[in-house]
């Protein structure tokens, strides 16, 4: 008997613990840490006889089932690397829909509807976003879309990239037509190999079919795209700083206003959008705004991919709607703390989020209920702490890291984050005094008060709300000079050795 | 192309200025003054040393005044006791950051750094001091840096590129770490680009940047940005 069956590589589906993973279609048969040896089964009894091998097979339903896969609809299923499979999955309708039917205001209307708000930590308004470059009469505009991503940890633009390339690129032509830009940016960090491949072919082939360049579907619209890479800088995702990367430049911040919506790029009127933000955008055009704001909470529609990690049992990249409450997500989704461990906290946010305690757990997610406990949305890194780690040594890690990542223009995050590792360090080497602890607080609020960009602005929050809510944990260690976890006090020989 | 003409209060005192002008010159037209480190008139605003930051009415948020530019009926603050204690951190962390002696200094009683303390009431550290040990750069004819006293508030980097137009000084590194230097990173004496102008020992506020033998008070001519532009557009 003959049966043709077609092999293809796709993107990343998500489940981070259970890779390598294969898709057997149709009936999305998902195969879990696939091997050689397995392959072999799965053609044999699964594509030869059609039964499939049942215990191969991801048993983890719990994870699929509170997730809602609108901007990673194709992660996992489709080859990046082929334009075709984009299009039958019924890729660049969307923007053929524009093109034929919609004014550029009519395409801004619908994204206003939407409610849709900017994925790359801020939030912001995309449809108002849109409307301020859209009504500026200064020649050429700019795209640029962000996918810089230096969070340590969080890894869904990349996976957004390589798993679906032109739903990025469809995004940014449906804006630059919205918008009358006629050249793009797509701004990446040099790290990320594959997604720099994956995203020039997928360019190479969108211009061979004339959906990029001159004469685009055959209409008098024209949008070019080039790729921009990024050194591995993570202010270099600032907005700003972007610009000034792009233009050449070191990638430094500066104040704001002028916004890059009236001066951005060689002073001309530039939209800078997270490539999350822009992968949804297809979505809204095909199927109207208002059926977009239908997921999420009314002031936070849609959904937000998070990079899950930490002690989870479910580490990997989900999709879930706005509004989900973080226990659903370490819990349900993530499979709570592995090794029958004890949760301790959970930092929302990336590096520069903020630890929340279990008592938290039942917030939704959603931009303002985040900040209201001292969290950010930030690029959507959850990592989650148990029982093993300590609150005081976590927040010195992560000042730390901003310590490292400040590009050094303004004074209290290149001077001020550099004196709180300082006094970080005293601590968790037993020689804390009670007064650190409103030095740090002090510190921290001023910082986050005083600095030029978000990066400083956002640093603190470890510190922030580990005093918030862990404050027992620092008086230990001042007073007694006990660590929980026994992490901290070692000799600087000790550290060394580690 | 005519500019509107606006009016705006700072410190509860009415302010008629063209629209797009900074918040510091407003602020300075009507006699107040807002205090500064790293902007320096003739010169592109910076936006680093975040002494100037001042309360806008209806916004939790602070503005840099140096690089904030005004707007139709902003009701600007520019002292508060928030402020004051924001601006002292500034100075505080700035004085713990690398190694700030004045009695061994050679701005002493020259110095924006140690002025702005004095003025700012100063009069503690509530950091640590770090004691850096960067080796001075003395190689050049005249011209002398030594990196342990800079705050990295560019104004060396900034009249080199935009009044001299060489643009030998630059960054290298990043964050606590941030150097000025010359060329790719050279010994000043060897710079190829330097025209050894003078300009940057002039403009630094501090002692960082000095020219070897002249008196202090001669050569911090801070105003020599100001000047130059103002010359050129006479002419
Ligand atoms: C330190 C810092 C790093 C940032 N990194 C990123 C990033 O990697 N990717 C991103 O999309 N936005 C990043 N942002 C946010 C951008 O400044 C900007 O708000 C965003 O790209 C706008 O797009 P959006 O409206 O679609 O979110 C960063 C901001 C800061 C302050
Ligand atoms: S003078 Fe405005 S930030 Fe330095």
């Amino acid at each position: 008997m003959e049966k043709e069956c077609k092999v293809a590589r796709t993107g990343c589906i998500g489940t981070c613990s259970v890779g390598p993973a294969v898709l057997v279609e149709p009936g999305d048969y998902l195969y879990q840490s696939v091997t050689p040896d397995k392959v072999r089964e799965i053609v044999r009894d699964h594509i030869v006889l059609g039964l499939p091998v049942k215990d191969m097979l991801y048993k983890n339903e719990a994870y699929f089932q509170k997730q809602h896969r609108l901007v990673l609809r194709n992660a996992g299923k489709i080859d990046p690397s082929r334009i075709q499979d984009y299009i039958s999955a019924g890729g660049y309708s969307a923007l053929a829909k524009c093109l034929a039917t919609m004014t550029p205001q009519g395409v801004i209307y619908e994204v206003v509807t939407s409610g849709l708000r900017g994925r790359g930590g801020a939030g912001f308004p995309t449809g108002q976003k849109w409307s301020l470059v859209a009504r500026s009469h200064n020649t050429p505009k700019y795209i640029v879309a962000n996918l810089d991503e230096g969070d340590p940890g969080v890894f869904a633009n990349r996976t957004l990239a390589e798993a679906d390339p032109h739903a990025i690129i469809e995004g940014m032509l449906i804006a630059a037509y919205a918008i009358g830009a006629e050249k793009g940016y797509i701004y990446i960090r040099s790290e990320y190999p594959l997604a720099i491949q994956t995203l020039q072919k997928a360019i190479a082939q969108a211009k061979a079919m004339s959906l990029l360049g001159e004469k685009i579907l055959e209409t008098s619209f024209k949008f070019d795209l080039e790729l921009r890479f990024g050194a591995g800088a993570f202010v270099a995702g600032e907005e700003t700083a972007i610009l000034a990367s792009v233009e050449g430049r070191r990638a430094m911040p500066r104040p704001r206003p002028p916004y890059p919506a009236n001066s951005g790029l060689w002073q001309k009127p530039t939209l800078i959008q997270n490539v999350e933000t822009l992968a949804n955008i297809p979505l809204i055009v095909q199927n109207g705004g208002h059926w977009f704001s239908k997921t999420g909470t009314p002031k936070c529609t849609g959904t937000k991919c998070f990079s899950l990690t930490g002690k989870i049992s479910n580490p990997g990249l989900i999709e879930v709607p706005m509004g989900i409450t973080l226990r659903e997500v370490v819990f349900d989704i993530g499979g709570g703390v592995p090794d029958g461990k004890k949760f301790k906290a959970v930092l929302v946010g990336g590096p520069s989020g903020g630890c929340l305690p279990e008592t938290l757990l039942e917030i939704p997610i959603d931009y303002d209920s985040l900040t209201k406990v001292g969290a950010i949305m930030g690029s959507g890194g959850i990592v989650v702490i148990d029982e093993d780690s300590c609150m005081v040594d976590t927040a010195r890690f992560f000042t730390e890291f901003c310590v490292d990542e400040s590009c050094g223009k303004c004074t209290p995050c290149r001077a001020g984050l550099a004196r709180l590792k300082e006094v970080f360090d005293k601590i968790t080497h037993g020689q804390g005094e009670m007064s650190d602890i409103a030095t740090l607080e002090k510190s921290g609020v001023y910082i986050r008060d005083a600095s030029l960009c978000g990066l400083g602005q956002t640093a603190p929050n470890p510190v922030i709300t580990t005093l918030r809510y862990f404050k027992d944990e620092y008086v230990k260690h001042i007073v007694e000079k006990q660590c929980v976890a026994g992490k901290c006090f070692k000799t600087r020989d000790e550290e060394e050795l580690e | 192309m005519s500019v509107n003409i606006i009016k705006l209060k700072i410190d509860g005192v009415e302010v008629t200025v063209p629209e797009g002008t900074a918040i510091l010159k407003a602020a300075k037209d009507s006699g107040i003054i807002i205090p500064t480190l790293c902007n320096l008139e003739g010169l592109t605003a910076y936006g680093g040393c975040r002494l100037c930051l001042v309360e806008v009415s209806g916004t939790p948020k602070l503005f840099p005044a140096c690089s904030t530019p005004v707007g139709p009926n902003m009701e600007i603050t520019t002292q508060s006791d928030k402020l004051k204690e924001y601006r002292k951190m500034a100075v505080q962390m700035l004085l713990a950051e690398r190694t700030h002696i004045c009695s061994v200094c050679v701005a002493d009683d020259h110095c924006e750094l140690q002025a702005m303390a004095n003025q700012l009431g100063v009069d503690h550290v509530m950091f640590e001091r770090n004691w850096s040990q960067d080796e001075i750069d003395s190689t050049h004819d005249f011209l002398v840096i030594d990196r342990n006293r800079c705050i990295l508030c560019t104004r060396c980097i900034r009249v080199c590129d935009q009044i001299e137009g060489v643009h030998t000084l630059d960054l290298k590194l990043r964050g606590k770490d941030s150097q000025v230097i010359m060329d790719l990173d050279e010994h000043w004496g060897n710079s190829c680009s330097c025209t050894s102008c003078r300009k940057c020992a002039k403009v630094c506020p501090v002692g960082a940047i000095y020219i070897e033998g002249e008196p202090i008070e001669h050569t911090k001519k801070r105003d020599i940005a100001e000047f130059i532009v103002e010359r050129r557009n006479r002419r």
